[in-house]
């Protein structure tokens, strides 16, 4: 009789944006960071990603399928609100609406991301240091790099912390308040590594 | 004469399918006055800011002390109760519009079935008797009935439906209020016999999931009723439920 699954895909969307999209965040901000050591550091780690076993599975499986299916179906869930941020300018309210306004500028960004790298890299070219170096150099592609890393980082926090709410983790004032801070400090670390990451190239 | 007056802008509309309009009045102020009985001045002596003789404004009010819910409205842009909105507390010129999340009936008067109709869905009710008399129910613990008791002051006023970006024309959402309600009747312990068929109620689509936790409910509720924190025990409840359903039942 009930052949409604809009709790079973709401519950997936949200466990997505952590496991796997979340957690192969930190892991392709880690691989960037290597960058602030250096050229060939980071041309090291970028291969070992590269060499990785059962490489495109993984990357179908952990990044696109997940990513396409928790964009597309976010930007469903973003056009069922009629934000009101002007009559109600509430700290939560101004979140909520954030939190669709960069789930649609990552949804772009990494459009151009993957074109400007995996796109090449698929007709041959070479994933390394001086491929991300080359597109820097153009300010545009660096400021485009800048929003999309705090979009992303911001994204990601506060959908952590929206995420503790939606399980039914933080339930009462006080830890959601707690969870308000945990996101904060999230938003912080990973700007601050994404940051360092991306000017590492300039 | 130079007496203090009141001067407000009303949005009227003459029945459910006409257009809107604005009407200014300017009506004699006296102390402790709050909407309701600025309406009533206009009922009163119906003449708007231009001395032009018009029809009273229409509205609803029944307890006239927050407690009933049907003077709900938008009043200097905020959604408030009537009555228990002072003039003194307001700039001027006051507007005063109608909600805009529920149908408007005529000037202030809006319907609010759509708030009754997701109360029916999530059987917001306690079953008691069946064809015959079944005895007393089991005993609600002091703790659980304090909490009981906050959920329970909810007076169906719609204020949190007006302040929620996720209902709209486009969306199905079932509303804060009667989530809030869902575990209100399912901390009783005899509404707890019907908890499942109620988690099942808000688990389809438009349900509990629609809440994007944008929290505009819990600031604007007049009545202080713990929304968000409602809406994330539910949440635990409908996992837990989940599972329980995909495995075992
Ligand atoms: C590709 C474009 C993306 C779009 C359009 C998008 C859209 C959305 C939307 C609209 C929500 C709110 C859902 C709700 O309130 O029910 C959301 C939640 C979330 N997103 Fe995304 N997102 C995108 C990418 C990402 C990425 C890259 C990550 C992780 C790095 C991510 C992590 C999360 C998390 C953790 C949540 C919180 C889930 C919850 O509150 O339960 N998203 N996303
Ligand atoms: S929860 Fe509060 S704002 Fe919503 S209908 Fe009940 S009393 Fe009104
Ligand atoms: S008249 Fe009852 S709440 Fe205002």
């Amino acid at each position: 009789m009930n052949n409604d699954r809009t709790f079973f895909w709401r519950k997936l969307h949200s466990i997505s944006g952590l496991i796997p999209i979340g957690v192969f965040l930190f892991v392709h901000f880690g691989i960037n960071y290597t960058a602030f050591y250096g050229e060939e550091a980071f041309n090291n780690a970028a291969a070992f990603m590269g060499n990785l076993p059962f490489r495109y599975a993984m990357e179908l499986f952990i990044i696109f399928i997940p990513l396409l299916f928790h964009g597309i179906y976010g930007i469903v869930i973003a056009r069922d609100a009629k934000n009101n941020l002007t009559t109600y300018r509430y700290e939560k309210n101004l979140y909520f609406y954030f939190q669709r306004l960069s789930g649609i500028v990552v949804f772009l960004f990494l459009i151009w991301h993957v074109g400007t790298t995996r796109v090449p890299a698929a007709f041959g070219a070479e994933v390394n240091f001086d491929m991300v170096a080359n597109l820097v150099e153009n300010p545009l592609y660096l400021i485009f790099y800048i929003v999309g890393i705090l979009m992303t980082t911001f994204h990601f926090s506060n959908g952590f912390r929206t995420m503790l709410i939606t399980w039914g983790i933080t339930a009462n004032q006080k830890s959601q308040q707690f969870g308000k801070m945990l996101g904060i400090l999230l938003f912080l670390v990973l700007s601050g590594i994404g940051l360092t990451a991306i000017f590492a190239f300039v | 004469m130079s007496e203090k007056t009141v001067h407000m802008k009303i949005t009227r509309q003459d029945g459910p399918f006409s257009d809107p309009y604005v009407e200014e009045f300017r009506v004699p102020w006296r102390p402790s006055m709050n909407i309701i009985s600025a309406l009533m001045e206009i009922r009163r002596n119906p003449i708007n800011i231009n001395g032009e003789e018009t029809s009273p404004v229409q509205w609803e009010s029944i307890c006239l002390e927050e407690v009933c819910g049907a003077c709900s409205m938008l009043i200097n842009g905020k959604p408030r109760q009537a009555c228990s909105t002072l003039i003194d507390s307001l700039a001027q010129p006051i507007t005063v519009e109608p909600l805009t999340s529920f149908p408007c009936e005529r000037d202030l008067i809006v319907n609010r079935e759509r708030m009754f109709d997701a109360l029916k869905k999530v059987k917001g009710w306690i079953e008691i008797d069946g064809t015959q008399d079944m005895g007393p129910g089991p005993k609600i613990a002091e703790n659980e009935r304090q909490k009981a008791y906050e959920l329970s002051k909810c007076m169906t006023c719609g204020l949190c439906f007006e302040a929620c970006p996720n209902i709209n024309q486009r969306s199905s959402f079932v509303g804060p209020a009667p989530l809030a309600q869902v575990r209100l009747f399912n901390t009783h312990p005899t509404g707890q016999m019907q908890a499942e068929e109620r988690l099942e109620q808000i688990m389809g689509e438009g349900g509990l999931t629609s809440c994007g936790n944008a929290a505009n409910c819990v600031e604007v509720c007049p009545k202080e009723i713990p929304l968000t924190q409602s809406i994330a025990l539910l949440n635990k409840e409908t996992t837990i439920y989940s599972f329980k359903r995909f495995f075992h039942k």
